[in-house]
């Protein structure tokens, strides 16, 4: 019911005074190095009590935005739309690392809905029952095709796709209209990504059509044929859906698509800062914190390289703020 | 039902319409005071400094319990229930019980409509406290239809008594 979410959202406004603006961007990008720049994050409270390092700050931010929401809300099932993308990585890693028999070592993500721990036991007992039944039927099958043909890749799609079709089953069943809105961005941006990534390599019709993962808004049939042909016909194609902005930043360069992608999102979330009363606003400040975090990691590395100032603005995110 | 006096249902009406004045004004405004409460202890649970301005906005859908009270007082002091003539036609009450409809239904329904209004005031107040006066203004415009309905409903209720029915 919207109401429920009354109390959250008037805390979710209270703390989106505490999110980076322009300004705050444009004071770190006024830093002259990366441990000035770690400084004035620790001045606005970034980092815990141990975090020192550059990804200590981050995954504590990341961290402390999942504990928030934790205090929010108990159904965290909305909200499996962002963990998906976590849970599917770990479960790849565990079944690589068990069909190639090798300890795991930082290949999970931490912030997942299922212990990455479970998910090893559950690949080297072949016993998938304890995780979500897509996610099993999923695991299952990219554990015995990992074991029978050893196609790293093949095994990926498979869990990808079964990734992304969870993603917009999770968005249908909120039903939330920014959620669906959000599951049907990422699953035809993931789609848009894997054609032309299979483009540039050459892979055959086949392999991109278990790549891709059918959406509303493209039809993957239509995609994965001008992924055969040349990124022209891939361009051509995204003009004559909603994403034709995607063909035009993919012309320019791939980190400017990547960088359209993410303000696409900004864009769908900031109806919400006028919303009051449903999940929407808990899940556009999930979200605005995620691009957050991103922006300065973007800032991070690009100090910590010394990259040109030119260089690290062209790929800096929109803020929510 | 041949043989019963339909004239001594007047009180009945009349006082239903009485109860029905503040309980839904009373409902309306417990939903109202409930909701903008939940918005108020969140943003208190962030910033307990602004404390002062989204208790203001909570309490601006409690006044349609308060309207329906001072209506149910009003129509008990005319009909005999505590004060007033207690012989009353059956047209009489059913004409005090049409004088309190105003008030209970516009109240009920004020007090929901004014609550959302408080709630979306109440997250103005939490990003910019610096505009508190402008956040009032809009729950209370809600008021103005509250208020309306309450003259009229006094106006009908007082008059009633002197009418030749």
């Amino acid at each position: 019911m919207s109401d429920d979410y009354i109390y959250a959202v008037a805390r979710v406004r209270s703390k989106e005074l505490s999110l980076l603006g322009r300004q705050d961007i444009d004071l770190l990008m006024a830093c002259r190095g990366f441990d000035e720049c770690l400084r004035v994050l620790s001045d606005k409270g970034w980092g815990g009590a141990d975090g020192s390092s550059a990804e200590a700050v981050l995954a504590a931010e990341e961290e402390k935005t999942w504990a928030f929401i934790r205090e929010l809300t108990d159904d965290l099932a909305p909200f499996s739309v962002l963990l998906y993308p976590i849970d599917y990585n770990n479960i790849k890693a565990a079944v690589k690392c068990v069909v190639t028999d090798t300890k795991p070592q930082d290949v999970f993500l931490s912030g997942g809905s299922i212990d990455p721990e479970t998910m090893m036991r559950c690949v080297r007992e072949n016993d998938f029952s304890p995780l979500p039944p897509v996610m099993a039927q999923a695991a299952d099958e990219a554990y015995h095709t990992l074991l029978q043909t050893g196609d790293g890749q093949l095994c990926d799609i498979l869990l990808d796709r079964a990734c992304m079709e969870g993603i917009l089953q999770c968005g249908k069943d909120s039903g939330s209209e920014l959620l669906m809105q959000y599951a049907e961005l990422k699953v035809a941006v993931s789609d848009i990504k894997t054609a032309v990534r299979a483009c540039k390599t050459g892979k055959s019709k086949a392999f991109i059509d278990e790549a891709l993962a059918p959406c509303g808004s493209l039809d993957a049939s239509s995609l994965a044929s001008a992924a055969c042909k040349s990124p022209e016909d891939i361009y051509g194609y995204l003009a004559s859906t909603p994403y034709g902005g995607a063909a035009e930043k993919l012309k320019e360069s791939y980190s400017a698509f990547e960088k359209w992608c993410d303000d696409q999102v900004m864009d769908l979330i900031k109806e919400q800062k006028r919303n009051p009363f449903t999940i929407g606003p808990l899940f556009a400040y999930v979200l605005a914190r995620q691009n957050e975090i991103s922006t300065v990691r973007i800032i991070l590395s690009g100090k910590l390289n010394e990259l040109d100032d030119g260089m690290i603005r062209e790929r800096l995110r929109d803020m929510y703020v | 039902m041949e043989g019963f006096d339909w004239s001594t249902l007047g009180v009945f009406f009349a006082l239903l319409g009485a109860v029905l004045a503040a309980l839904m004004g009373g409902i309306g405004s417990a939903i109202g005071v409930g909701m903008t409460g939940q918005a108020a202890a969140g943003v208190v649970t962030e910033d307990p400094s602004k404390f002062g301005k989204v208790l203001i906005l909570q309490l601006l859908p409690g006044t349609q319990g308060i309207y329906g009270l001072l209506i149910g007082f009003v129509t008990l002091t005319q009909i005999g229930v505590l004060g007033g003539d207690p012989n009353m036609t059956l047209a009489k009450g059913l004409l005090y019980l049409a004088a309190c409809l105003p008030m209970a239904i516009v109240g009920m329904v004020s007090a929901k409509w004014q609550a959302k209004a408080a709630v979306s005031s109440i997250s103005l107040v939490a990003k910019k406290p610096d505009q508190f006066g402008k956040s009032m203004i809009f729950p209370a415009m809600v008021e103005t239809y509250a208020v309306l309905a309450l003259l009229i409903s006094i106006l009908a209720i007082t008059s009633i008594g002197g009418l030749p029915v």
